[in-house]
């Protein structure tokens, strides 16, 4: 009735291959994120002016990203814009389409954040004659991070796993590589139970440097 | 000085202030009373420039503060200020939410500023908690953080924005005797203010606001002993 015999000799050949892809997956969730995080402040930022163009370029923005599949947000850089003549590598896809993703996510967020922060503090801020960057880079912008910490945690975790569409785009990154040498060998069962636990592995780490790095960031 | 001309500041169709005037003389302590929603605290957020005004004009030393060539910026440094909620810095140590504002908006030094701050805590009582957090600091002593932080830019003048309403009765004291040192210093203070015990002993003038208007300005003895306004009889006849 089962008759299946697992090999796990070719997976265990191309473990080194695998963890390398896996390093190329932390790598483009990890700059996926700095993009995301910077372009979400600006978002967040705009979506609070209430009026403009930047309000509306922002709220379009926030809107497609966060209300279509996040798929169809990577062909978009792939396939969308390849209609158009213009060419990027699976990587550059990939990092493109992770970025819009993360940013739409993370702006929403910063909104949340920006938004629990007392105005009175802006006030206090400039009251002691700081200027209206000042105040914001120095003293609202920390403050709003401490706030958001954990929702870009979750969205770090996310972008790590959403980076395996990549393989759909012939990104070689841990699901595409594990999906070449599984078509090769034909032990996709076995193939695809190991990289699991490389992604399982990746998201552990990823959340213990966050837990690291947020007790070096918030003594307070 | 402080000159302030037929002022007046609305919030949308509302009028909070109805033409205000009143000059405050280097050196002088003024005490500013009234009922919630009178307009005095407006009045202090238009002196710094925090509200925008509608009619009149406030001129601090001979700049016009809502004038539009005006560095406000510049201009806020002379005018210390203190929140009704002291607005501390939560996540910078007692002595960076001293320290920042000199460094970043006065340039000096590291150094210079951490000597700073750590002389204008010594000044309210808190060279003990340098290092402590906010969140670990009572109202009290929040409050005075505040002071020490609007003293380090080394200020003409401090606004106090009813700096004892939101404290617990046993804190207040503290904070006052914060504020009687520095009215002893010599500091030109206005203080909006709840505290009748204080506004009768420290000021030099006191004035009663009623719905926008200034109802009466005089020295304590006057307003506290033999105000002419029916207002301002009712007013403190309420509060006592």
């Amino acid at each position: 009735m089962f008759d299946y015999n697992f090999h796990w000799r070719p997976v265990m050949k191309s473990l080194p291959d695998l963890l390398e892809a896996g390093l190329l997956t932390l790598q483009v969730a990890t700059l996926s994120m700095i993009i995301g995080i910077v372009i979400g402040l600006l978002l967040a930022l705009s979506r609070m002016k209430k009026t403009g163009p930047a309000y509306w370029l922002a709220t379009a923005w926030v809107e497609l990203a966060r209300n279509t599949p996040a798929l169809f947000q990577l062909f978009f850089f792939g396939f969308g814009i390849g209609a158009f003549g213009i060419h990027l590598s699976p990587f550059a896809i990939v990092l493109a389409g992770l970025s819009f993703n993360c940013a739409g996510y993370l702006a929403e967020n910063f909104r949340g954040g920006f938004q629990a922060i007392p105005d009175t503090q802006l006030r206090a801020a400039r009251s002691l004659g700081m200027t209206a960057w000042q105040a914001h880079t120095r003293i609202i912008i920390p403050q709003v991070f401490r706030l958001v910490y954990h929702p870009i945690t979750n969205q770090m975790v996310w972008a790590v796993l959403m980076s395996s569409l990549g393989m759909l785009v012939g990104f070689r990154e841990l699901s595409g590589e594990t999906q070449f040498f599984a078509s090769r060998t034909f032990r996709i069962f076995e193939y695809f139970a190991v990289t699991a636990v490389i992604y399982y592995a990746i998201v552990k780490i990823v959340l213990g440097a966050s837990r690291l790095l947020a007790m070096r960031l918030f003594r307070y | 000085m402080i000159e302030i001309r037929s002022l007046e500041k609305y919030f949308g169709a509302l009028q909070v202030l109805k033409g205000i005037d009143l000059t405050v003389e280097k050196g002088e302590v003024l005490s500013v009373i009234g009922a919630s929603g009178s307009g005095k605290s407006t009045l202090l957020y238009c002196i710094n420039g925090l509200e925008a005004i509608q009619k009149g004009s406030v001129v601090v030393d001979g700049t016009n503060v809502h004038a539009k060539g005006t560095d406000i910026n510049k201009l806020r440094q002379k005018l210390g200020m203190v929140f009704q909620q002291w607005n501390s810095f939560p996540h910078l140590t007692a002595l960076e939410n001293v320290a920042l504002a000199p460094r970043i908006v006065k340039g000096k030094s590291r150094t210079e500023a951490r000597d700073i701050a750590e002389r204008q805590l010594r000044h309210v009582g808190l060279d003990d908690k340098l290092n402590a957090y906010p969140s670990a600091l009572s109202g009290g002593q929040q409050q005075r953080l505040a002071i020490a932080r609007a003293l380090a830019m080394e200020p003409t003048y401090m606004l106090f924005d009813e700096a004892t309403s939101a404290l617990d009765p046993e804190l207040v004291g503290e904070v006052l005797d914060t504020m009687r040192l520095l009215a002893e210093e010599g500091m030109t203070m206005i203080c909006v203010t709840h505290e009748m015990g204080f506004a009768r002993d420290v000021s030099d003038r006191v004035a009663y606001f009623h719905q926008g208007v200034m109802e009466e300005i005089g020295p304590p003895e006057q307003i506290f002993g033999e105000a002419k306004s029916e207002h301002t009889r009712k007013f403190l006849a309420n509060v006592r």
